[in-house]
């Protein structure tokens, strides 16, 4: 028997009502590799990392984590999202505790570790992201970059096999971007496993050990992201990269017709 | 001439301030004060009432307030939950509890649970006599509006909170009680607070299930004191006994809005 994979998801479909979001994805994330996932937006990425940890329930497919049947009915649910860290584009910390709270509460409600040993570990990954000194600030104290590093830090208290990041740095601002890709860099190094959904693809190009590209709900290629990015096989794929590398040359046609007033309503529109 | 927008705005307001001392003054003039003071504000009516106007009548308005508060609270809690439940018949129910108390008087409620539940129940009755029958009788209305409060304060908390906490292993329980439910209190403070102070209004009410010398609040009190000194002063004195409570409780809601304001 060879290794097992970390993720391996087969002909997964997801439908919201009668909106087919996932058509038949097929997917494997071995241990130590980086994942990013790339694609337009409404493409069905953020529904695809749901799926993993199961946020949102699988219409059809199967989704195995370390293994682990994620779509059994009978699957503890709980007990695999122990082990698989995730990151939101909002953050998402919880706004009434304190930084060193933040991460401490789960391995204290849910691991069960005593206080003690939560703080240790807590420390421990708030060293990991460069903020130890801001352990008793309040999260809404914090700059956005901090509050996703803060993010992070949560999710490793966990000991996770797995991370998955669903554009972790979209809501920043750009002066901030750089420091939480440092932290997801510094984490590849260290060989976590990691499915990434990412705008970002200097930082694709540079970490990832594999990129795929979605549209409209499939895989439409994956691979080395020297050739995703150098030579890509698929028309979609090499529009959806000309757009996103290279905005400014998108001709202006392409752009009117995404403004509103093109759309002929106008009747929104504040300018004169 | 011609007056700049700030002159004119200036001389508006001005006017309006005239206009309203004129009304003021008009109405004060034409009242008796000299029967009016006659009859709101005899000293030794007033003098008459302490203290036990205090140390039993406020005290016990005030104990009313909390318990029907508290009973409300606990109720309210659990029919916010069942109102977001994806249990079907948990959301029919308290859906129907919270249209059926707010529309109907809390008086009439008040009366069902002092007469209706003993003659419901001849073998059983609700502990602690009148402060039991005020708890529950007072607290059922409350806990329909605290529901709604509630209800809307855990709505309030972005959805990503629990997504977060669930990611992280936590059961949907645990996740409610230790991430969720903590932020929605917190949100909810200011409506419930003012939800104290109407209360503490309603308590005003308690008269109809025969209170005793002891068991009497500041309404009944100065109804009372009314009647023995043929003369209205009491009912000041209950006034200015009520404004003790609300009036110190609107100032902390308006400083914990203040503040949740300035939060954002
Ligand atoms: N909870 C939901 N209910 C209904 N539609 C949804 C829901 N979540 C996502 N969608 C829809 O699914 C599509 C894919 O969404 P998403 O996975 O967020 O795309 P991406 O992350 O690639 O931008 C979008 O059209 C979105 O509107
Ligand atoms: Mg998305």
């Amino acid at each position: 028997m060879t290794t097992m994979s970390t993720i391996e998801i087969s002909g997964l479909h997801k439908s919201f009502g009668t909106l087919e979001v996932l058509r038949g994805i097929d997917l494997a994330v071995e241990p130590g590799e980086v994942v990013c996932v790339i694609g337009p937006s409404g493409s069905g990425k953020s529904t695809l990392l749901r799926c993993v940890n199961l946020l949102e329930e699988p219409t059809s497919g199967t989704i195995r984590v370390a293994g682990v049947e994620v779509t059994d009915p009978d699957c503890d649910i709980d007990a695999v999202r122990r082990g698989i860290g995730m990151v939101f584009q909002q953050f998402n910390l919880f706004g009434h505790l304190t930084v060193r709270e933040n991460v401490t509460i789960a391995q204290r409600r849910v691991l069960k570790r005593n206080r003690a040993e939560a703080a240790r570990v807590a420390t421990e990954n708030l060293a990991r992201v460069g903020l130890t000194d801001k352990a008793d600030a309040y999260p809404a104290q914090l700059s956005g970059g901090q509050q996703q590093r803060v993010a992070i830090a949560r999710a490793l208290s966990m000991d996770p096999q797995l991370m998955l990041f669903d554009e972790p740095t979209s809501a920043l601002d750009p002066e901030l971007v750089g420091e939480v890709l440092a932290v997801m860099r510094g984490l590849a190094a260290e060989g976590m496993t990691m499915l990434v959904v990412t705008h970002e693809m200097a930082f694709a190009r540079e970490v990832a050990s594999r990129v795929v590209f979605m549209d409209a709900g499939v895989i439409v290629e994956q691979g080395p992201p020297a050739r995703v990015f150098g030579e890509p096989r698929e028309d979609r794929t090499r529009e959806f990269l000309h757009r996103v590398l290279e905005p400014t040359r998108v001709s202006e046609t392409e752009i009117g017709a995404h403004l509103p007033g093109n759309r002929g309503s106008g009747t929104d529109d504040p300018d004169p | 001439m011609k007056l700049s927008r700030r002159r004119r705005q200036r001389i508006a307001r001005i006017g309006g301030y005239v206009v309203f001392a004129l009304v003021l003054l008009a109405v004060a003039g034409s009242a008796d004060w000299g029967r009016l003071s006659e009859a709101f504000f005899r000293l030794d009516v007033a003098g008459s009432m302490f203290p036990e106007a205090i140390t039993i009548a406020l005290r016990n308005t005030v104990a009313y307030t909390l318990l029907a508060f508290v009973f409300g609270l606990s109720v309210g809690l659990v029919l916010a939950l069942m109102r977001l439940s994806s249990i079907g018949p948990y959301r029919w129910l308290a859906t129907a509890y919270i249209e059926l108390f707010r529309g109907l008087p809390a008086l009439l409620v008040l009366f069902m649970v002092g007469y209706g539940v003993p003659l419901a129940f001849p073998d059983r009755e609700i502990p602690g006599g009148v402060y039991g029958s005020v708890t529950v009788g007072l607290g059922l209305t409350a806990a329909a509006y605290m529901a709604e409060t509630i209800r809307a304060g855990i709505q309030a908390v972005p959805r990503g909170q629990l997504e977060a906490a669930r990611t992280l292993g936590m059961s949907h329980t645990r996740a409610m009680i230790s991430i969720v439910l903590p932020q929605a209190f917190r949100i909810v403070i200011p409506p419930l607070t003012n939800e104290i102070i109407l209360l503490t209004k309603d308590t005003s009410l308690v008269y109809v299930l025969g209170v005793t010398s002891t068991t009497i609040e500041l309404t009944k009190f100065a109804g009372d004191s009314l009647n023995t000194r043929v003369n209205p002063t009491p009912l000041v004195v209950a006034g200015l006994l009520y404004l003790v409570v609300t009036l110190p409780l609107s100032q902390l809601v308006r400083g914990l809005e203040r503040r949740a304001a300035r939060e954002r």
